[in-house]
């Protein structure tokens, strides 16, 4: 039989007879890998990255310092201190394994449900609530609402509110990392509903054309706001979609620290010895609401929050493992708990204290030096506040 | 952004550009020119001064021929190029003389661009400093912010003006807003280029003036070329600023040749061009209007009236000194432009000029723009659409009653 394969422009390609369509989804969903149980002990089978008894409680402690932060600064919101609050209630694990996976000279480009990557970093209690809270020490001075952290010197660019404008630029960033032949790869985050926004697809389709470093992780935690997965996408989740655009992918139980940070691991080596994207699909739940404007309990069923909360706590799973072997204790628990609280509430005190972003700020790093006419705007203002100091706050500095 | 101010004959170095030339020390630098010559747009002599065509009215002013002002040249030969070319040779310098600087954009390595603005330069600097996206212009964009905010230096190319229209979200979100929501810490030095404008019957979709739609984006600067002097200047003045810029060129005056300069120049980015000088009426106009102007310029002056006429050339800012000066010495002001009347560049000029000298005005503004429809693609109608240099002698003839 002649013409069995055709020398096509992108490649060669055997015919066939048969008409036969390719399924819309395969029998099984791809399967998800994971480390350690629901009881947080090792699967007998499970290849994995070692983690030092250092980094183990480094994890478990910056864990628990995100719970905390969480707890805490969410209250403050409830009680009128800040405006807006978003928790990674649920997803601890996605972001400390990811991050400790990591250099930091790693590049990363989050959404905005990361900020344990930060808390790995060394970003302080204090650098948070600075951001939150919108005083003259936030690194972003005072521009942007709650939890938009960045810092150039932890390498964490600033959170931008719209959905996947980050995944294209990480695309950039790591094109940047190619011309200088770095030996560091871009890490960026995505929800699973940002997945249907257009830059998702075609950053990925870029990555794989341009041979970019880059790591992709979704966390798929179930909810977009109120948008459950069956309304977002009609896919096996997100790990499928890798092959779509040629990128290596993997599924992954975000709950689990050890399968997340072996994921990550093992993902950063073939980004940046191989020079190719990677994805990697997370999957978890979003336990808390999408953020303080939110309630989700109004569309979906309380008993299905509580589970998750309850019995498959990232965190309680990973405390059971380094409990299991003798790295950490009730009584060092206890401390930890106390300790960490006791640091937010103080950060929180104090920043308090700080001032607010003075009318300066308002004018400057719109262009790299204000032209005339924001030097003209600045000065009208000014004026205003001077004739009329009664209708402006006194605590901010003019 | 600092205004670099002209030197008059031997090259210097400007502190306030040397400042922003340092380069973070993981790239390796060629080495770097001592100096370059700063021009000032309104330096030059007047070659414009007399009649030219006496009796010619040609409606069609099809900008080939190179009548425009010649640039403030010094007294040295320079060579002849075309306006593609001259982009072309202002981006090739910045690339040899900065490591960062990179390409990328559809069909911009092999094939040359769609207006063969980067013919040559994959060739010469590489599949990856050209780089060939995917069509997806709101990701190749936010791609160019990302590798701006790691060190690169990006001109992002739109094939068309028009398409960019995909990249608003990454334009106006990211890039004119994250410099100042990072609190500084990570600047976007990215230039976006491309062909715009009414072209010769390229249908609606490809005849677009974005420059309307733009102009309101806090922390974007925009420029629009119209000769091959500054065109090579702003390209050049753009990669080098550490604003994001876009930069505006027209469909149908890519091939409109003149004898540049041989030494490096550098064009300001906030100020306007003199391209003649006059008493009557000061007429603003920027891109391919500037040509339909000084063909009505001819006519008028043949009539009689002494137009000044001023190439606004910074859509964002204005350079409200220049126009300032002019309009104080005119009193008359008459606004030329492409864009759709409302919203456009004219509408916003306008407003601005009577905020700040209407004292000095002794009649209203007078805009002229194009109508508030998509543009035709029947040939006759297409020319309608645009304003033509009769229209601009009957306006000048109006205002100067």
């Amino acid at each position: 039989m002649f013409w069995q394969v055709l020398d096509l422009p992108d490649g060669k390609v055997k015919f066939t007879p048969e008409m036969r369509f390719i399924s819309e989804s395969t029998t099984e969903r791809e399967s998800c890998y994971r480390v350690l149980d629901d009881n947080g002990k090792k699967i007998m089978s499970s290849n994995y990255a070692e983690v030092s008894r250092e980094v183990a409680v480094k994890m478990y402690t910056d864990m628990v310092m995100l719970q905390t932060m969480d707890t805490i600064f969410y209250e403050a919101q409830r009680q009128g201190r800040i405006s807006f609050y978003l928790t990674t209630v649920g997803e601890e694990a996605i972001n400390i394994a990811s991050a400790a996976a990591l250099t930091f000279d790693d590049i990363v480009l989050p959404q905005y449900r990361e900020p344990g990557v930060l808390i790995w970093r060394g970003f302080t209690a204090q650098e948070f609530a600075n951001q939150c809270f919108s005083n003259k020490a936030d690194y972003g001075k005072g521009r942007q609402m709650p939890i938009h952290y960045g810092s150039n010197k932890h390498n964490y660019i600033t959170v931008s509110s719209p959905i996947a404008t980050q995944l294209p630029q990480a695309v950039g960033v790591a094109y940047s990392l190619k011309m200088d032949r770095k030996d560091a790869c871009v890490v960026t985050y995505i929800g699973e509903g940002g997945t249907s926004e257009g830059d998702f697809h075609s950053a990925l389709n870029f990555a794989a054309v341009t041979e970019a470093p880059v790591v992709f992780i979704c966390r798929n935690n179930g909810w977009a706001i109120s948008t459950p997965t069956s309304d977002q996408f009609r896919s096996d989740g997100v790990v499928v979609k890798g092959r779509a655009y040629g990128i290596r992918s993997i599924r992954v139980d975000g709950n689990d620290a050890l399968a997340m940070y072996s994921a990550v691991y093992a993902a950063r080596e073939m980004a940046i010895s191989e020079q190719r994207p990677i994805l990697i699909e997370a999957l978890t739940y979003r336990v808390g609401h999408h953020s303080t404007s939110d309630d989700s309990t109004k569309y979906r069923p309380v008993d299905e929050i509580e589970r998750w909360k309850v019995e498959r706590d990232p965190v309680t799973r990973f405390r059971k493992w380094i409990e299991r072997n003798g790295w950490w204790s009730g009584e060092a628990e206890i401390e930890a708990r106390n300790s960490v609280r006791k640091q937010m509430l103080h950060a929180i005190q104090e920043t308090e204290k700080v001032e607010k972003p003075p009318v300066a700020d308002m004018f400057t790093d719109v262009y790299d030096c204000p032209p005339s006419n924001l030097v003209e705007q600045e000065k009208r203002l000014r004026e205003t506040i001077k004739r009329h100091p009664q209708d402006y706050p006194s605590d901010v500095p003019v | 952004m600092a205004t670099v101010f002209g030197a008059t004959s031997a090259a210097i170095s400007v502190s306030s550009n040397s400042r922003k030339l340092h380069l973070p020390s993981r790239r390796s630098l060629p080495g770097r020119r001592a100096g370059f010559l700063v021009v000032r747009s309104d330096a030059g002599a007047n070659p414009n001064a007399g009649p030219r065509r006496a009796g010619q009215l040609i409606t069609n002013a099809v900008a080939t021929k190179a009548d425009a002002a010649a640039p403030s040249a010094p007294s040295k030969p320079g060579h002849e190029l075309l306006l593609f070319e001259a982009l072309r040779e202002g981006l090739e310098e910045e690339m040899a003389r900065d490591p960062t600087v990179c390409v990328m954009g559809e069909d911009v390595g092999h094939y040359g661009g769609s207006y063969k603005v980067t013919k040559g330069l994959a060739d010469k600097y590489g599949d990856l400093r050209v780089l060939d996206t995917p069509i997806a212009e709101n990701s190749f964009t936010g791609m160019g912010i990302g590798a701006a905010m790691t060190g690169l230096r990006p001109i992002i190319e739109g094939m068309n003006m028009g398409f960019l229209l995909l990249a608003f979200n990454q334009i106006s979100n990211n890039c004119g807003m994250l410099h100042y929501t990072s609190g500084g810490q990570f600047k976007i030095p990215v230039v976006i280029r491309g062909p715009g404008g009414v072209g010769r019957q390229l249908g609606a979709e490809h005849s677009q003036r974005l420059e309307s739609y733009f102009q309101s984006i806090p922390g974007i600067q925009m420029v629009a070329c119209s000769t091959p002097y500054n065109a090579k200047g702003l390209m050049k003045a753009a990669i080098r600023s550490d604003n994001p810029v876009i930069l505006f060129e027209h469909v149908l005056l890519y091939n409109l040749k003149e004898r540049i300069p041989d030494e490096e120049y550098v064009c300001s980015l906030e100020e306007a061009e003199m391209v003649r000088p006059g008493e009557h009426v000061t007429i603003l106009t920027y891109s391919r209007m500037r040509y339909h102007v000084m063909q009505a310029a001819k006519t008028l002056v043949n009539k009689g009236y002494d137009p000044e006429v001023i190439d606004i050339r910074s859509l964002k800012p204005f350079d409200l000194h220049t126009i300032g000066n002019s309009v104080k010495k005119t009193h008359r002001v008459l606004i030329v432009e492409e864009c759709m009347r409302t919203g456009g560049i004219g509408a916003s000029l306008t407003a601005a000029i009577t905020e700040n000298f209407h004292d000095y005005l002794d009649a209203p503004i007078v805009c002229l723009s194009s109508q508030d429809v998509p543009t035709p693609y029947a040939a006759t109608l297409e020319e309608v659409t645009v304003v033509q240099p009769a229209q601009i002698v009957t306006a000048v003839e109006e205002l100067c009653q």
